[in-house]
């Protein structure tokens, strides 16, 4: 049997848990086995649609104590859960909540772990993943040896399908361990699309001149629903916050589509955002590296071109 | 109060990637290798700072790998620290290199271990959740900041979308990402005095690694770029659509 965790906050299902459960499922499918889901603490959301995403059924450990992560609470659960239920491979979203407990999982299980990965497995003789290493400059391929396996997709790497479905919700009687975290405080971004998750990502370097011009990328990142974000040098002079940083000390993502305004393409920011499907490039600079990564390009004044690419997208919407 | 930051060294991040013997090997010719950036901006760092507070606390340095690792962790001393411990081993499953700090860290009784959010080679965000799982240790994931008081850690860490503040008491394992501390440059002093620092070579445990890298591949090449004249942005926003079919 093949295990998804299914990863929420606010009551509401994460979009990277979609993308696990339609994994999960066809990995079942290949491996000829069932999918199920596992779900610890409580949500609003309707849990018998996720059968929707190809889960038979849904585990669910209600205790409201699992909704916040406590990394160590909640690897316990899961492998208490995962060893109780006999699943085979036990699959995570590589998001904030698979770092944290992907692992730990894989050490009180001394199950075989691949985080990051980005494909179904190869099953033929075997079990080998794929997973994006040298932070987005290759790939590696990873043979699992022990007999339960744990992997962790990369968001954006798989495509979300449902159908019709209906899944059984079974309440999973474990115990829970008291939290040794205590959360304090939660400060959440109202409004903005995760960047991680983004299809859209709208991006700015140092050829915006400074932040007080940053009007211009959220303008196009609003009417794309996108998420944006920024290069090194503009975190790091502060005039963006850090979580908006992609790159190989950033955040590396994969989104549909990654827009590079005023970005000249450093190997390093190339490396965070490489794995992107379509990279349109903006920059003054026709000598600028970007352009040799990127799908399609403007060469001129970002100013100018921001403004009437925000215009004929409107256009497009409103045709 | 005893600290443990686990040191890793991977290629220079504008390091050109390849491989040979058929892709199953990494190409270490021309590669210039540097302290994993997480572990040296934020999590080394972050310990010396810590430091430079509380006169008390003692830094160890741990690292996994053959002797070709040495250069690393004296770089590392010449920044803090008042030791280090290299397990003489290498591997590439995080579950192995987990143990073998694990192994480590048992035997020192540290109260904070603290760890890079993930290397820039691998990307496996896996060792310090695998060491806090064998050490039955909470562990808080990508923190942003850290702060200690008394036996006490407020840690602010990454969610999508936001953050969370929290408190754990010690011991507990914490992997750091940006924010956490700045960036600094080993002085003359520093390295003079890393030269005499102990660096204790231990050998592994034994344990079996439960993954194994079968082959590496690069990503397929750009087909090349389309270029479109700056007067006509609406072309660019027709071959989004129609061709690219991403808006």
């Amino acid at each position: 049997m093949v295990l998804i965790l299914i990863d929420h906050a606010d009551g509401q299902i994460k979009k990277a848990s979609y993308e696990a459960l339609t994994y999960g499922a066809d990995v079942a499918k290949q491996l000829g086995t069932t999918a199920e889901g596992l779900l610890l603490g409580t949500v609003t959301a309707n849990i018998t649609e996720l059968g929707k995403y190809g889960v038979t059924k849904v585990n669910q450990v209600s205790n409201e104590a699992l909704n916040n992560v406590d990394a160590l609470v909640y690897a316990k659960t899961i492998a208490e859960a995962a060893t109780t239920l006999g699943a085979k491979v036990i699959v995570f979203s590589h998001s904030q909540t698979g770092k944290a407990v992907a692992s730990m999982v894989s050490a009180k299980l001394k199950a075989g772990l691949v985080t990051g990965v980005v494909s179904l497995p190869k099953t033929d003789g075997g079990f080998v993943v794929k997973k994006a290493v040298f932070s987005g400059k290759a790939f590696a391929n990873v043979e699992i040896k022990t007999d339960v396996k744990i992997i962790s997709l990369n968001p954006n790497s798989y495509k979300i399908v449902s159908a019709e479905g209906s899944a059984e919700v079974v309440q999973l009687n474990i115990a829970v361990d008291a939290p040794k975290i205590k959360v304090t405080a939660v400060n959440k971004v109202s409004g903005e699309v995760p960047l991680t998750e983004a299809e859209v990502v709208v991006s700015g370097g140092r050829g915006l001149k400074g932040p007080e011009n940053w009007g211009i990328v959220e303008d196009l990142a609003h009417v794309l629903h996108a998420a944006t974000a920024c290069s090194r040098p503009v975190a790091d002079s502060g005039w963006r916050p850090h979580h908006e940083h992609v790159g190989q000390t950033g955040v590396q993502i994969a989104p549909n589509l990654y827009i590079a305004i005023g970005i000249s393409g450093a190997i390093q920011h190339l490396a965070g955002v490489n794995r992107s499907k379509h990279i349109v490039v903006i920059n003054k600079d026709p000598e600028a590296p970007f352009f040799k990564a990127a799908d399609y390009g403007i060469v001129g004044d970002a100013f100018e071109i921001v403004p009437k690419l925000t215009e004929e997208i409107k256009k497009l919407h409103n045709s | 109060m005893k600290v443990l930051v686990c040191i890793s060294k991977t290629p220079d991040t504008t390091s050109k990637i390849a491989f040979k013997n058929n892709n199953t090997q990494f190409e270490e010719a021309g590669v210039q290798w540097i302290i994993n950036p997480y572990d040296e901006w934020y999590a080394l760092v972050r310990a010396i700072e810590l430091k430079e507070k509380d006169a008390s606390i003692t830094i160890h340095l741990v690292t996994v790998g053959g002797a070709d690792a040495d250069p690393i962790i004296r770089k590392a001393l010449a920044l803090g620290g008042d030791e280090a411990i290299r397990v003489n081993t290498t591997g590439d499953d995080s579950f192995y290199i987990a143990s073998q700090i694990a192994d480590v860290a048992k035997q020192g009784g540290y109260d904070l271990i603290l760890t890079g959010k993930e290397t820039i080679d691998y990307n496996s965000s896996a060792i310090g959740g695998a060491i806090a799982g064998l050490l039955d240790l909470p562990f808080v994931s990508l923190a942003t900041k850290f702060d200690l008081n008394g036996t006490v850690a407020t840690i602010t860490r990454e969610l999508e979308g936001g953050e969370e503040t929290e408190e754990v008491s010690l011991p507990v394992v914490v992997s750091c990402a940006k924010g956490v501390a700045e960036q600094r440059i080993p002085n003359m002093r520093g390295i003079m005095a890393a030269r005499t620092k102990p660096l204790k070579v231990v050998e592994p445990a034994a344990v079996d690694a439960l993954t194994h890298i079968v082959s590496y591949e690069l990503p397929p090449a750009k087909a090349g770029v389309k270029l479109v004249a700056a007067d006509n942005v609406a072309e660019l926003v027709r071959l989004l659509h129609e061709e690219a079919k991403a808006i």
